[in-house]
């Protein structure tokens, strides 16, 4: 249901001030998920946990989507090796915001959930990767994990049970590339973020080897709610496919940017003009980037009863991803636009591969060309070529996250690009 | 860099250890421990890397692929401010650069440069996860200034000049009334 959005209350981070302390989130029912689930394990055995949550689809929060319970199951049967759940908080992809006020106003959910998601699969270590630019919120969020250590929450014999796990928090130093799950583990583990390539899965040998699930700060957020609900009652928000709450985090050129919660499949012109206050200085939406950088833009008439969810944005031609939404208005220029991006990631690519290496390396000087009018009308299609040619072929998406916006803006907006081009063709006479 | 051997004091080698005791492997340390590094170097030119190195029983050649690899590390001395600037995607549509211009052009060096007196160092940045905050600069590795305007950047270098840094500011959602009243009560 998400007519009636309008009475939404949020429940990832509710109207309640100083939740981030451990006393007022347990007066608020915070760790009762956790402890119903340790307090009762013939009804919340390990596989009960994940079959809930997975019936629950929570679709991860990170970018790809994939239902976390699911991921879950993939863990081998324990063996007498650690086991690790590694969640992500390198929150990097450009337009994305969201998992930063987990980090402030609502910490114990998100340690909360990772504390069932490790008991689901057997886990003994947990690791909170922040990125390092994050440092403030590190510091806030370390307060949070000191106070539920001193609460038993987490440590040795949880809650008298026979379950016990640990939780780490560390920080990078700057690289989009350790939000890619293989990079972050490689970063985890000391050394520079270049992503691995898949096989093996982390599940079957994640970090220093052994089994080890990923999973984003959202996603891992909501499994306390499926817990206390339901997996019922969990589908009951949001729309078919795609349920949930969701952390919507609106920028760019409409009135009131920021981070706002409302159930999965919200419609995208609700949240534009009401929710986020409309496009700034009344003027007119010329397009929307719906889900972080690497999603594919969507010009105004393309988004006509399109709401943020994965089946009805597929449609229209985009992706979900991290649901950070970038609306621009009527004045933007697409190739600047355009160009900036490519740059993101030529400057982002980890080097591994040379379809991305070099490939994001020409799309932004073939970018350069054109933003300067310098540009041809065959660079077009010569960097729709190239997008081809990086789609598919490296070690992580990146690549393809790279090409994705190439294409999409100048097959969505040809006729600027074009006359970016032509004005310098004929600039001589 | 000054002759003089560099090492760790007993407090810091204090917070080392706990760092390693997070980690199955002294590896793992590498970035953390260049942190403690930089926060007391200001930078990780090569000698302080060799620290790193030694303290950690790593190769150089490690700690050096793991310190030009990652943005946020200082490869050489920098001011004692550095304004990093995003200009990407939401900064860009927001005004990014025209921040990023002022700043220039307020303390008379490019992108990539210190000022004279070593006091401003600029650098154009990636997203930093505050894009519905956007224009935005994070000062030093540390505090974001937020929804900058003219007048907030001549105020924040005003501010800065006089060693006066900007406070953590929190940003509510809107949605949170009762959060919000409580915040500025
Ligand atoms: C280049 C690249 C960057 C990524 N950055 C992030 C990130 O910053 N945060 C994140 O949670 N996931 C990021 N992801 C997705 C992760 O690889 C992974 O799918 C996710 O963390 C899994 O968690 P989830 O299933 O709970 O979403 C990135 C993926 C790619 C290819
Ligand atoms: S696709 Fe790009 S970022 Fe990913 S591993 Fe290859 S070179 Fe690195
Ligand atoms: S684009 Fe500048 S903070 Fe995200």
């Amino acid at each position: 249901m998400v007519e009636d959005w309008k009475s939404y209350e949020p429940l990832l981070i509710p109207d309640i001030p100083n939740l981030h302390k451990i006393d007022v989130y347990e007066d608020n029912g915070g760790y009762e998920a956790f402890r119903t689930v340790l307090g009762d394990q013939d009804k919340w055995s390990r596989k009960n946990v994940t079959e809930e949550v997975k019936a629950a689809n929570i679709r991860g929060r990170g970018g790809a989507g994939f239902n976390c319970g699911l991921k879950w199951s993939f863990m081998p049967e324990p063996d007498d090796r650690p086991r690790y759940l590694a969640c992500n908080g390198d929150e990097s992809e450009p337009g994305t915001f969201k998992d930063r006020n987990i980090f402030e106003f609502n910490p114990h959910l998100f340690i909360e959930g990772a504390l069932i998601a490790a008991y689901a699969m057997s886990i003994d270590t947990i690791y909170v990767y922040v990125r390092g630019e994050y440092i403030d919120w590190v510091n806030k969020f370390e307060e949070a994990v000191e106070e539920a250590y001193e609460k038993g929450y987490i440590g040795n014999n949880i809650l008298d049970s026979d379950f016990s796990v640990d939780l780490h928090t560390t920080y990078g130093a700057g690289a989009y590339i350790c939000g890619e799950e293989t990079g972050m583990l490689e970063s985890l583990e000391g050394k520079r973020g270049y992503p691995r390539v898949k096989p093996p899965f982390p599940a079957q040998k994640g970090l220093w080897g052994n089994p080890t699930t990923i999973n984003n700060i959202e996603t891992l957020a909501n499994v306390p709610l499926v817990i206390n609900n339901g997996a019922e009652w969990y589908q009951s928000i949001g729309v078919e496919g795609h349920t949930g709450p969701v952390l919507y985090g609106i920028s760019g050129h409409v009135n009131k940017p920021g981070v706002y919660e409302y159930p999965a499949g919200m419609p995208v012109m609700d949240l534009i003009n009401d929710v986020a206050g409309g496009i700034r200085g009344g003027k007119k939406l010329k397009a929307l980037i719906p889900g972080g950088a690497s999603t594919p833009i969507l010009r105004a008439d393309q988004l006509e009863g399109v709401s943020m969810d994965s089946n009805s944005l597929r449609e229209a031609g985009s992706m979900m991803g991290t649901a950070g939404m970038v609306v621009m208005d009527e004045d933007t220029d697409m190739v600047d636009l355009l160009w900036r991006i490519t740059h993101f990631f030529h400057h982002e690519s980890c080097g591994q591969c040379t379809p991305c290496r070099d490939g994001t390396g020409w799309l932004e000087k073939v970018m350069v060309k054109i933003k300067n009018g310098n540009g041809e009308i065959k660079d077009l299609d010569l960097l729709l070529d190239m997008t081809t040619m990086m789609e598919g072929r490296t070690i992580c998406a990146l690549a393809d996250a790279a090409a994705w916006p190439v294409r999409h803006t100048i097959t969505r907006f040809r006729d600027e690009f074009e006359a970016r081009c032509k004005k310098s063709v004929h600039a001589v006479a | 860099m000054a002759e003089q051997e560099l090492h760790f004091t007993d407090e810091e080698l204090n917070e080392i250890e706990k760092i390693k005791a997070k980690f199955p492997t002294a590896k793992a340390a590498t970035l953390r421990v260049l942190w403690v590094a930089q926060k007391k170097y200001g930078h990780v030119e090569p000698e302080v890397q060799a620290l790193v190195a030694k303290t950690l029983d790593l190769p150089e050649s490690h700690v050096h692929g793991v310190a030009s690899f990652y943005t946020q590390y200082y490869k050489e001395e920098m001011g004692k401010f550095v304004l990093d600037v995003c200009t990407c995607l939401s900064c860009q549509l927001c005004g990014g650069y025209d921040v990023l211009h002022q700043i220039e052009d307020r303390l008379g060096i490019k992108a990539g440069e210190t000022t004279d007196d070593g006091l401003f160092s600029v650098q154009e940045v990636e997203c930093l996860g505050a894009c519905g905050y956007a224009p935005m600069v994070q000062i030093t590795n540390g505090v974001y200034a937020n929804n900058l305007t003219e007048e907030k950047v001549d105020k924040l270098l005003e501010n800065l000049k006089n060693g006066k840094m900007p406070e953590f500011e929190s940003m509510v959602m809107r949605q949170n009334e009762k959060r919000i009243k409580a915040a500025t009560e």
